[in-house]
């Protein structure tokens, strides 16, 4: 940004607030010093009949609060950011004091954390304070993407279900919330062409038992063999070490029209987890992994509960 | 409007002399020293002290539900009166009183003047109490003016600094008082007394504790006079049948000294003796014979101390009293004047008063303790589920505002084969807010594609009375 700043400006401000607050006080003394020979008059003005207004100098109550006034914003510019080129002498900034109130806060909430922490995440799942916590913390930060009964969307996945991209041990979970996750389906478009991504996903649609053209499977299945083996292993049920989807189950992230897999296989796709390490911190990361963990284990949780 | 009323400087402005060339805009206050007053409108004031007084200071000490009974608790944004639970979502209540202060103020000004200055302003109030503190420690208004010229003595030096010590003994209780509304009054105390106060406990209670010292004790009149902004526009509420503290000029007029043996009638003398008590014991330091003044705070000491002196010389009371500009200038009875109360300005302000009255009771009767947000889900708008089935996901925000714990239940309606898929019943902790989310499916091909409206209910399961309902649209693709 450096580049679109210069100091000029800050100059500019500084020295107009400056003289500004000077000219006031010259001025006010100029004009309360000075004193008119001959008798008051009035302005001249009347109004509502016989209301009219002395032209007498301010009153001294009026006159010293100005002054104060004047001293007021001198001693606060010394103290405070108020001129552009002085940062003022407490050092004080909006970002400060928030980081200091939050440090404030989260030095409030620390034991609590410390003895979540400690708890494995099974456990934990099973803490009916922590699963509040973690509903909280799901509601705020994870609802956005996979809704507010985690039961995800289009391109989102379902949380709830027993289904997991990259396996669906508690600590997997959490390692997936702290670090995020890229998951890349490269496209197949220009290597199989348009017929051959249909072929292909006719044989995906078989796999799972949907209704498909068995000729175009058939082919498919070459084309299978060719270019998809690698991730998705040659029985199609995917590899969670590197997030890829099983084909032959009944869970679809994106949907399981013929369109959809015959978009996804020529197109590609880029799905992002972002890192909530840096945001949430570990230990409310903990908590909400096994929040999340219980979503697909109610009877675990029950039984923890106990 | 005559230039009494609006206070223009004109009259009341001393000529400036040969080699005073301007006149000062502020005005060096003369002290006003008031006399005591007893009598009929005096006692009304000490009781409306009372009154209040004991509702003011009382009050934080009440204990509702083990908790202050009435606690306005900025930090929880809860705020508790008795067995009412308010919360930010009620502030038109707030509203709604301050309309009825506003209009009660109105009514009550257009019939009998600045009764709330002369008798329930807590600058009177205050004032009262101050001067009670002042006049048994320092005398009455003769020993006050006598020991203030009193060269220093120590004395002197011991009775003021008793008075003052009184005053800010009265000033910083005031002041913990008033921060006992917000804070609880028992944790203050104990606070003060382990002197563990918080900075803006200090601050509040000192600024409170100063603004009584300050206003009872020294401001006084001045703040009626120049600070007010309800005094000035109280005038606008006044008209010529208001009935506000008066000096009958027909009866009074001519005023002199006189004994009491002579047939003062025959010697062409009014009733007025002269003897200046209604200026004595002007708290404001007026002359009430001078007819309606901007500084009149309508507290009819005047009234007390003139029908004393009536009584004394024998004549009938009322040479000052409670009257209106129509009924002197026309010397109508009272039945005249009270049949003018009932003029259409009294009406309207009595209708709308009575209005926003029973609207506001009405409404705080029927109030339920439980407020229902819903707010529908952006990731995915409908989706299919297994049933071929069509689902919707929101998120309920539940405010169990009673001050126990409840169990509620969801339902909804509006389309066919609607219904909850999620969970239909949760317990929501006393006065707690909890969001809940709510999974909402229809049968596919039931109805059309795109936004239905639907109605989602949310019912306390022991207490079907309190229920609310809240639209929403139910998307179908």
């Amino acid at each position: 940004m450096a580049e679109f700043t210069s100091s000029f400006w800050g100059v500019y401000i500084a020295v107009i607030t400056v003289v500004s607050i000077i000219a006031c006080a010259v001025f006010l003394k100029v004009q309360t010093t000075a004193r008119v020979a001959g008798k008051v008059e009035t302005t001249g003005h009347t109004w509502d009949e016989d209301l009219a207004e002395w032209n007498n100098p301010l009153p001294n109550w009026w006159r010293w609060l100005f002054y104060i006034t004047i001293v007021f914003s001198l001693v606060y510019l010394a103290l405070y950011p108020g001129l552009a080129v002085w940062g003022g002498a407490l050092n004080w900034t909006s970002s400060g004091q928030y980081a200091q109130e939050r440090a404030r806060a989260e030095a409030a909430v620390q034991p609590l954390y410390d003895r979540f922490g400690k708890e494995p995440l099974v456990q934990l799942a099973g803490n009916a304070e922590a699963r509040a916590i973690g509903q909280n913390l799901f509601l705020t930060y994870c609802a956005q993407c996979h809704s507010s009964d985690a039961r995800g969307g289009v391109g989102f996945p379902n949380l709830t279900d027993p289904d997991w991209l990259y396996g669906g041990d508690p600590e997997m979970i959490e390692q997936t919330i702290l670090n995020g996750r890229a998951g890349v389906m490269p496209p197949f478009g220009p290597a199989l062409g348009g017929e051959g991504a249909k072929d292909v996903a006719n044989y995906v649609l078989s796999l799972s038992g949907l209704a498909s053209d068995s000729i175009r499977a058939q082919k498919g299945k070459e084309l299978f063999a060719a270019n998809c083996v690698a991730c998705h292993g040659p029985d199609g049920k995917g590899n969670p070490a590197i997030g890829a989807p099983n084909l032959t189950d009944k869970t679809w992230l994106y949907s399981s029209s013929e369109a959809t897999i015959i978009e996804t296989v020529t197109k590609g796709r880029n799905n992002q987890m972002p890192a909530f390490k840096e945001r949430l911190g570990a230990e409310r990361v903990h908590i909400l992994a096994a929040y999340i963990w219980g979503l697909s284990h109610p009877e675990a949780t029950k039984a923890a509960a106990k | 409007m005559n230039d009494r009323l609006t206070g223009t400087p004109a009259p009341q402005t001393p000529a400036p002399s040969a080699d005073e060339t301007e006149v000062s805009l502020y005005e060096v206050r003369r002290k006003i020293y008031p006399r005591a007053v007893h009598g009929l409108f005096a006692a009304w004031r000490w009781g409306l002290v009372w009154l209040t007084q004991l509702i003011f200071y009382g009050t934080p000490w009440l204990v509702w539900n083990e908790r202050q009974a009435v606690l306005f608790d900025l930090g929880a944004r809860k705020f508790y009166i008795f067995g009412l639970v308010f919360w930010p979502q009620d502030f038109i209540y707030l509203t709604a009183l301050l309309i009825i202060a506003a209009l009660a103020l109105f009514l009550f000004t257009a019939v009998g003047g600045r009764l709330w200055c002369g008798y329930a302003c807590p600058q009177t109030v205050y004032t009262e109490i101050f001067m009670w503190v002042e006049r048994k420690i320092e005398g009455d208004r003769a020993a006050r003016m006598r020991l203030d010229r009193a060269p220093a003595s120590a004395s002197k030096f011991g009775r003021k600094i008793a008075k003052h010590g009184v005053w800010i003994a009265i000033a910083l209780w005031t002041g913990l008082t008033f921060v006992g509304y917000f804070t609880p009054i028992r944790e203050l105390l104990r606070e003060v007394a382990t002197a563990s106060l918080g900075p803006w406990e200090t601050f509040w209670i000192l600024f409170y504790g100063v603004a009584t010292y300050g206003n009872a004790g020294w401001m006084r009149e001045q703040v009626c006079k120049y600070m007010c902004p309800y005094a000035r526009f109280q005038s606008a509420m006044f008209d010529k049948d208001t009935m506000i503290v008066t000096y009958d000029e027909h009866r009074g007029e001519p005023r002199g000294a006189r004994s009491k043996k002579i047939d003062y009638k025959a010697k062409g003398f009014g009733d007025c003796v002269d003897c200046s008590m209604c200026v004595q014991v002007c708290p404001t330091g007026i002359d009430i014979r001078q007819g309606l003044q901007y500084e009149c705070i309508g507290c009819a000491a005047c009234i007390d101390a003139c029908d004393q002196v009536m009584d004394r010389m024998g004549y009938p009371q009322g040479l000052i009293r409670y009257s209106t500009t129509n009924a002197i200038e026309n010397r109508w009875d009272s039945r005249q004047m009270r049949a003018r109360v009932f003029r259409p300005r009294v009406f309207v302000y009595l209708g709308i008063l009575v209005a926003v009255t029973a609207a506001a009771a009405v409404s705080l009767h029927g109030r339920v303790p439980l407020k229902v947000d819903v707010l529908r889900d952006r990731t995915s708008l409908a989706r299919e589920v297994e049933g071929g089935r069509i689902e919707n996901v929101f998120r309920l925000q539940i405010m169990n505002t009673r001050e126990t714990p409840h169990r509620f239940k969801v339902s909804a309606s509006g389309l066919p084969t609607l219904g909850v898929a999620s969970e239909t019943e949760f317990e929501i902790p006393a006065a707690t807010s909890k969001q809940v989310p709510l999974r909402l499916q229809i049968d596919r091909g039931g109805v059309s594609a795109g936004s239905h409206k639907i109605d989602l209910e949310v019912t306390d399961v022991d207490d079907p009375s309190v229920a609310v309902k809240e639209r929403s649209v139910f998307l179908v693709r």
